[in-house]
């Protein structure tokens, strides 16, 4: 190539100072990217994807500072330049899409506004500006942009905000467009637009991309050059397709491994992990950034620092040992825990829990919201029931449901074991409270940061097995231990601990009662890919040990697909199809399911066409009348049921032995249109 | 994981810790701001404790021969009308402001705590009541609420005053901890402590307590500038302490009328001890804000 790249930066080093002292973010950190290419970067948190991008615009944070080395953007080192030169080029050649598109735009003021804002900017009169910015809104395919300009941010869907902030970035044509984990807090089915939208406007504006995200499948669908970065230093870096097919550096093939891909399942598939925690800020290393958790290194690694290798073309591996990467052993975790004295009575396949017409209605602003509506599922013992729908489907409130920390409306029972349970946790006893616990999304809430971890799962055993303090604590230790919690960890407070070991702590309080059913609510999703392997790991040990039964919510379809014995799919807080694993996976599908399951990426890079789900989730204060997926229904038109579909309500029957849909649309016909 | 590998993680997480405290007790002490309140509250402190083995006359002792005699190497400070030396009666008047601010902050913030605590955690129609007494009773001036109170009820005791202050800075610290008391209650430890049977005074005091205290603390070291403050106007106002007892509000009130005789020494000395203190604890409050990132 011998155009000149727009964006280049060359042995980039980035340090902020925390608590008075430097700390080296990026190390010698070196790329670029050719005009209108897309060049990714990936890595686990904490490595400096966003430092790079923050640098690429020359925006650090108060405590950040360029150390070493220069970014060039378009030949011209924007190191050196004047404060108002680079502000010129933020206004005119780069633009940024933030992580939160709620938090990107200004709440007070009009979407329109502050569309039109970015053309006046550029010397457009306000009339114009405001004509440019209703075209820019529907070139990033808004509907109805002169209807939504009048709204203001909270106002709009998280993709719909999405949306407008990109409008925004591209309202200058900038020349570089820079997006920090564009989709990250999207569902899955507008994240599939929204990726499918910037990838259109790259083909149409010839923007070049850097594209930042910790989803190695987003990665491999969007971009043409990829980046590894590990504690802030690049440790491959090569065109997609080589770099996904045949990675060379250690940590991209622990990365790659580590992920639950389509096909795997507990009862035959154990994850790989990789071992250890990413260093802390600012370490200062001898040798390999990665030596301390990689199965290869040896005193070289850990004494010199490896040199780029060229494994063929463009890519490249910072690796003594790349050719002897993608052979490397597989690293699986074990686990030694003792079930004590479990009280479970009944027998694997038994059914454990029922719940039968479980309806939530919340009171909003004076209107009658019903979250959830009339839902029934059983579990039986030792199964995983993973429930799998969008934000607002209700997944959190059947959790909270079942464990009492809501109660259901009249008619809505929940039976464990064949005993009816009072519907709020005050009037549970101690042996339903126990029997059935959670293990929270977020550790850093679900934990309290003023006790320390012996205090957190002893004070657990103490009130639900009815232990004496010193007993308590000696269980707490055992099964702290068992969850591979460190015994000099045991005094520390969550604060001191990785997300990882925090979350095996919020297990370890889950289990400290012998619960037979344990609630996981997005266990593994604020935490990185080889984190998340290993406590998925550990659940389906304990379960296997326990015949402990898991309800396990996740938004990550890999995820449940691997854990779970049957999946619940919900839609506005009503189950459209339940069945098992096997059976919800490989279809025939009910049509949410099916746009669902089409709208993630994969890391395999086997495209399949996409069944686009139209329109935005209809407010639960409102739903459509007849199958409230009928405005949306990607199989509704030319069914032949259109009627049908638009007036009544279908229930959910059995469409197959273990199969259930809520459709009115044959099972026999959906198979047909699905092949 | 083997278990060399484990226990080096522990190690490392250890280290971390110890590390992170470090660097946190540097910033501390490296803040100026805190170090010069610290400095001079901890003059204070000191005078109030031992002040009457310091202080080189009695409360009372009066020099006839030396009457309204400006700042000299016998009386440091002068003396005032009565021949009573003012450097004496400023050390010895020091531990009275210092106890009563002291306990009058602390009381309104041990009720203002439970207050708070309660209003957050129980929201609904408790919470709206309690929040209407305290816009009530913050809507009348402190100054006001107090002199009604000490004159309805004859009272010259500073333990009445004491009360009386802690009364009037109950909302006020009832507010701040409700507002940091709703965004916790909302945190999921608060379900799990639930979900192991915890009774509602062990989630409200062991669970949340603990982690809305920095913003009690900093609330508690505001409340007690204001209490100096509250406290030394009372007494200049002639309400609130016993009338002649050594105490920086009253020697100001007894002798700033000899300011027009250009005796400035027995009322600027009182009035800058007076004004010291609650910078110092001012400068404190400023830097804890800071430390705990608030």
């Amino acid at each position: 190539m011998s155009q000149t790249p727009t964006l280049e930066l060359r042995n980039l080093e980035v340090a902020y100072t925390v608590r008075g002292i430097d700390r080296q973010v990026l190390r010698d950190v070196s790329f670029s990217i050719a005009p209108g290419e897309a060049y990714g970067l990936v890595g686990e948190s904490g490595c400096g994807k966003s430092t790079a991008a923050f640098a690429a615009m020359r925006y650090l944070p108060r405590n950040g500072k360029i150390t070493g080395g220069s970014i060039m953007f378009e030949g011209k080192n924007i190191v050196e330049m004047s404060e108002t030169d680079v502000a010129e080029l933020r206004r005119s050649a780069i633009s940024m899409v933030y992580q939160n598109p709620a938090t990107a735009l200004n709440p007070t003021i009009r979407v329109g506004d502050q569309v039109a804002e970015v053309f006046q900017l550029s010397g457009v009169s306000k009339p114009d500006s405001f004509l440019m910015a209703e075209e820019a809104l529907v070139k990033v395919q808004i509907a109805d942009p002169a209807q939504v300009m009048r709204r203001y941010a909270h106002q709009l869907s998280g993709g719909m905000a999405q949306r407008v902030v990109i409008a925004m970035a591209l309202a200058s044509n900038p020349r570089l467009l820079v997006m920090d984990e564009p989709t990250t807090g999207l569902d899955a089915t507008v994240e599939a637009e929204v990726l499918d939208l910037v990838r259109e406007l790259r083909r149409d504006t010839g923007t070049a991309v850097l594209f930042i995200s910790h989803n190695l499948g987003v990665i491999r669908h969007m971009c043409d050059r990829v980046g590894v970065l590990y504690a802030g230093a690049l440790v491959e870096q090569g065109a997609t397709a080589d770099l996904f097919n045949s990675p060379s550096h250690p940590y991209s093939v622990g990365l790659l491994r580590c992920i639950p891909r389509g096909g795997l399942h507990k009862s035959t598939d154990r994850l790989d992990t990789i071992p250890g925690t990413p260093p802390a800020l600012g370490t200062n290393f001898d040798g390999c950034v990665f030596a301390a958790r990689c199965a290869l290194a040896d005193d070289k690694c850990r004494t010199q620092l490896p040199q780029m290798v060229t494994i063929n073309n463009s890519h490249v591996a910072r690796c003594f040992h790349s050719d002897k990467a993608s052979s490397m052993p597989r690293t699986v975790e074990q686990i030694e825990y003792s079930p004590q004295t479990t009280v479970n009575t009944a027998q694997a396949g038994d059914t454990l829990l029922n719940l039968s017409h479980l309806s939530k209605v919340f009171t909003q602003d004076g209107h009658q919201v019903r979250v959830i509506n009339d839902v029934s599922l059983t579990l039986g013992v030792g199964e995983t029931l993973g429930l799998v729908g969008e934000s607002g489907s209700g997944k959190t409130t059947i959790a909270k449901l079942v464990l009492g920390l809501v109660s259901p409306e009249e008619g809505g029972v929940v039976t464990l074991d064949g005993k009816g349970l009072a519907k709020t946790l005050n009037r549970r006893d101690v042996h339903d409270v126990g029997a059935m616990q959670i293990v929270f999304q977020n550790p850093d809430q679900a934990l309290n940061r003023r006790h320390s971890v012996t205090r957190i799962v002893g004070r657990a055993v103490e009130r639900l097995r009815n232990f004496s303090v010193q007993a308590a604590v000696d269980r707490a230790h055992e099964l702290l231990s068992g969850m591979r919690v460190e015994a000099t960890l045991h005094s520390a407070r969550p604060v001191q601990l990785s997300g990882g070991l925090k979350q095996r702590v919020a297990i370890s309080r889950a289990f400290a009662g012998s619960p037979q059913i344990v609630v996981c609510d997005e266990p593994t999703s604020a935490l990185d890919v080889s984190v998340q392997a290993a406590i998925l790991n550990l659940l389906v040990d304990l379960q296997k040990q326990d015949q402990t039964s898991f309800i396990f919510i996740s938004h990550d379809l890999g995820v449940v697909r691997y854990i779970s014995d049957r999946i619940a799919v919900l839609y506005l807080g009503r189950v459209v199809e339940f069945g098992t694993s096997q059976r919800v996976f490989n279809g025939p599908f009910h049509p949410y399911t099916e746009a669902l399951l089409s709208s993630v990426p994969n890391i395999d890079g086997s495209t399949r066409k996409r069944i686009p789900l139209t329109g935005v989730v209809p407010s639960p204060s409102n739903p459509p009348s007849g199958c409230v997926l009928n405005p949306r229904c990607p199989r509704k038109a030319g069914s032949g049921y259109e009627t049908l579909c638009e007036t009544e309500e279908p229930n959910l029957t059995e469409v197959e032995p273990g199969h259930f849909m809520r459709c009115h649309i044959p099972v026999g016909k959906l198979k047909q249109l699905q092949n | 994981m083997n278990e060399k590998k484990l226990s080096a993680i522990a190690e490392k997480s250890n280290e971390e810790r110890r590390t992170i405290r470090r660097e946190r007790m540097q910033l501390v002490v490296r803040n100026k701001t805190f170090l010069i309140g610290a400095i001079i509250l901890g003059f204070w402190v000191i005078l109030a404790i031992f002040g009457n083995w310091i202080a080189p006359r009695g409360a009372s002792d009066q020099d006839f021969e030396y009457v309204s005699v400006g700042p000299s190497l016998k009386y440091w400070f002068g003396t005032d009308a009565n021949g009573q030396d003012v450097l004496s009666r400023v050390i010895l008047g020091t531990r009275l402001i210092v106890v009563m601010s002291f306990t009058a902050t602390a009381l309104g913030t041990i009720a203002g705590t439970a207050l708070g605590l309660a209003a957050g955690y129980f929201k609904g129609k408790f919470d709206m009541i309690v929040m209407r007494l305290i816009e009530a009773i913050s809507a009348i001036p402190v100054l006001i609420i107090a002199l009604l109170a000490i004159a309805a009820l004859e009272g010259r005791s500073p333990t009445l005053t004491v009360i009386v202050i802690g009364f009037v800075f109950t909302p006020n610290i009832g507010r701040t901890v409700r507002a940091a008391v709703l965004g916790e209650s909302e945190l999921e430890y608060v379900a799990a402590a639930r979900l192991r049977t915890e009774r509602t005074p062990h989630i409200l005091f062991r669970e949340i307590l603990p982690n809305v205290l920095p913003p009690i603390i900093v609330e508690f070291t505001v409340r007690l500038g204001y209490a100096i403050f509250a406290i030394a106007t009372l007494s200049f106002l002639g309400a609130g302490v016993e009338y002649g007892s050594p105490n920086w509000g009253t020697q100001i009130a007894e002798n700033w009328g000899s300011i027009y005789a250009n005796v400035w020494w027995a009322t600027a000395f009182p009035a800058l001890a007076i004004a010291s203190l609650a910078v110092s604890v001012n400068l404190i409050s400023d830097s804890l804000l800071e430390v705990f990132e608030l």
